[in-house]
């Protein structure tokens, strides 16, 4: 069968279960878009307000559902918007296909308008790309990005894809192809495993510090198996959260820089550190030399480049984190570490400041938020304190559905992600908390939730500045506040109905329940706007190179 | 401890594979003192010889992330005492009838060759080690060198088999 570059994208797209996309249409991507047009009742392509909101929905989107997220762009300006979104991506290993579409190939390399070379721009934050220049090309290369964005530790493939390929009478031979197998992660061999068993079994004081490969892997199963038999506890960092249940009384809460007192202390005193999925970040490890000082430590990850990266560590495990955990599991004794798990709950737990003069702060309407929806809620964030508050204090969450910005740390991930949350679960409650500094980068996207009937509601941590390097500047930089009070005016309630959506602004409490209940019936995108002081901090907090022992808890 | 490898890559010969490679280098900013490319016997093929200078950490690093990259199809060190390492000098040396025959004498001892020759200057070829280029340079450098041009270090296993990268942790 005949057909053109366009429709062979739409059928290589079908092969892999795709039929949802997210984009924006421009000149050099116009044969595209009009194959998107007859391909419509099988592809749904959602149109963004700009090119970056539709690059965090395709993440949000894989988030949500554990598929590929598929973003479109056209040529040039549209490609490069993309690229915030597709950095995310990288930095949180999300499976993301991206289709730019480059001007024709007689045009290429003379500064045509709308041209720019995106595959090299997107050299260093994509898995890999491709520049396709020739149709006969075309087929496999998308297909092998699919391939590459979901194998090993997975992350984004960019598809640049110029317009004579795309030509409806360019046409060449298509046939149907299954995907293309993954190539199989590598295998932990029974020494290995046996040695590392026998390391954990004699460990006194072993704790658990997970990341976002558990969720990637889909172990949260075998992680809570070995939770419970090997009687350890745990921690995570903010790609692990969820992984494990809040009031699992083994669950020490979030660890580095703003995370719990407990997790911090636990590492500091433990014997033994089993890290799985995680990469020892310098959010996590402030200190990499001074790390879990007195442990040895385990690490089980997908990428060996991550063994020894950060923090030099002394046994590794390279696989598939489920697999690895499940031929471990029937060779760790079942043990009891009664009085460790006691000494991690006895370290001081941190209590929060009540802050004079506040009538609303940021951990109760969290909680009045989570008490009030129902646990399959997926919650969205944007970056800077209301995500450190959200981590904190979201409570009930799943893996796949908190949706935060951890690696690139993306102020304006937020909307465009739940967006793409929402789309991909339909039928889940899509919160999104966000600050004032976040939700102006790219809050223009409340029209494409407008547009679709997207009940997502909003709600704004409004401390009129920006909150989190305000935080750092009172901290360290002697309350010299350069740049961080914008002084902007603007009216929530009036700029959301301006959108076609629905506003409040509430200043206690009592008004965010009853806006929140009101927010609940409405069919469509609603913002909450939380006054809140600016003097609100993030704590406790240990300053970027610090240890446990540097904790600002007050 | 610093430690001097010469790693071998495989490539795909394609378009921009260079740019791949070294532009991870530079972003992960891996100390590297020269690399090499050409192609090879498979046409498909590329490779890519690189002379690193670093701790083993480091070295660990360069090895793994360059793994990734989904043009490289093997990478592994070349093992110093089972590899044979060359490197071609080109050096243009400003001389007249006072000194030739006394630069010809170093040339010789060297095995080198004079590829060119004009009443004010040569150009001498020399291919060899690292350390026998250095040497060479050396004695050279009481004469007026005008010149300079090396092609870094390029590498080859002696036995048909490589030692696996795992092995360097």
């Amino acid at each position: 069968m005949k057909l053109s570059g366009s429709q062979i994208i739409m059928e290589v797209l079908l092969e892999h279960g795709v039929d949802t996309v997210f984009g924006y249409p421009g000149g050099a991507a116009l044969n595209v878009y009009d194959e998107l047009y007859k391909y419509q009742d099988k592809i749904h392509h959602v149109l963004t307000a700009h090119e970056q909101g539709a690059s965090h929905a395709a993440d949000g989107y894989a988030r949500a559902t554990g598929k590929t997220g598929v973003v479109f762009a056209t040529s040039g300006p549209g490609a490069t918007n993309l690229v915030t979104g597709i950095a995310t991506a990288m930095l949180d290993s999300i499976p993301m296909i991206a289709i730019t579409c480059n001007v024709s190939s007689n045009a290429i390399g003379r500064d045509a308008f709308q041209e720019v070379s995106i595959t090299g721009v997107t050299l260093p934050i994509t898995k890999h790309n491709y520049f396709v220049n020739k149709i006969e090309d075309l087929a496999d290369a998308i297909r092998n990005a699919f391939r590459i964005a979901n194998e090993g530790r997975k992350g984004p493939v960019l598809i640049d894809i110029t317009k004579d390929v795309t030509d409806p009478n360019n046409l060449y031979e298509y046939k149907k192809q299954k995907p293309f197998p993954l190539t199989k992660s590598p295998t932990a061999s029974d020494s290995q495993l046996q040695e590392i068993a026998q390391i954990m079994n004699e460990a006194k004081r072993p704790v658990i510090y997970y990341g976002g490969g558990v969720n990637a892997s889909h172990a949260q199963k075998e992680l809570n198996e070995l939770i419970e038999k090997y009687d350890c506890p745990a921690t995570y960092t903010l790609m692990g959260a969820g992984a494990v249940r809040y009031d699992n009384p083994k669950n020490l809460g979030l660890i580095g820089m703003h995370g719990s007192m407990q997790a911090n202390i636990a590492i500091d005193n433990a014997d033994l550190v089993i890290a799985l999925g995680t990469r020892f970040s310098d959010r996590v490890a402030l200190n990499p030399r001074k790390f879990a000082k007195h442990a040895g430590i385990i690490q089980i990850d997908i990428d060996e480049s991550e063994i020894n990266k950060n923090v030099l560590i002394n046994y590794q495990v390279i696989g598939d984190i489920k697999e690895v955990l499940s031929s471990l599991l029937p060779l760790i004794d079942k043990t009891k570490h009664k009085d460790w798990i006691d000494e991690c709950h006895k370290a001081h737990k941190w209590v929060d400041i009540e802050l004079q003069g506040a009538k609303l702060r940021p951990r109760d309407i969290i909680e009045a938020t989570c008490t009030i929806t129902d646990k399959e809620t997926i919650y969205v964030t944007d970056v800077g304190q209301h995500q450190m508050w959200a981590a904190q204090y979201v409570h009930h969450i799943k893996s796949e559905n908190f949706l935060t910005s951890g690696g690139l740390g993306t102020m304006g991930y937020g909307y465009g992600a739940a967006i793409g949350a929402q789309f991909g679960q339909p039928e889940k409650r899509v919160i999104h908390f966000t600050g004032d500094g976040s939700f102006h980068m790219n809050l223009n996207e409340c029209c494409t939730a407008v547009s679709n009937e997207l009940p997502i509601i909003t709600i704004i941590f409004d401390n009129k500045v920006l909150g989190m390097v305000y935080q750092w500047q009172t901290a360290f930089y002697g309350k010299r506040y350069s740049n961080t009070t914008p002084g902007r005016k603007t009216n929530y309630p009036k700029l959301a109905e301006g959108f076609g959506a629905t506003g409040f602004e509430v200043n206690t409490l009592d008004e965010f329940k009853e806006a929140f209940s009101k927010a609940l019936k409405i069919n469509g995108p609603v913002w909450i706007a939380c006054n809140i002081l600016k003097e609100e901090r993030v704590l406790p907090m240990i300053p970027n190179g610090g240890t446990v022992s540097d904790m600002i808890i007050k | 401890m610093k430690r001097r490898e010469v790693i071998s890559i495989f490539v795909e010969n394609q378009a921009n594979v260079l740019t791949r490679v070294a532009s991870l280098f530079g972003r992960r900013g891996f100390n590297i003192d020269s690399l090499t490319v050409s192609t090879t016997n498979d046409p498909e093929i590329s490779r890519i010889t690189v002379v690193f200078n670093g701790n083993e950490q480091s070295l660990a690093q360069i090895i793994t992330q360059t793994r990734k990259l989904e043009v490289v199809k093997d990478i592994f060190l070349l093992e110093k005492d089972n590899s044979l390492f060359r490197e071609l000098l080109l050096v243009k040396v400003a001389c007249d009838k006072t000194n030739r025959s006394l630069i010809k004498e170093i040339v010789d001892i060297y095995r080198g060759r004079i590829i060119s020759l004009s009443k004010t200057c040569m150009i001498i070829e020399l291919t060899g080690a690292t350390e026998k280029l250095d040497g060479f340079l050396n004695m050279l450098n009481c004469y007026d060198i005008v010149e300079v041009c090396r092609t870094g270090v390029t590498g080859i296993s002696r036995d048909a088999d490589v030692t696996d990268v795992s092995s360097i942790d």
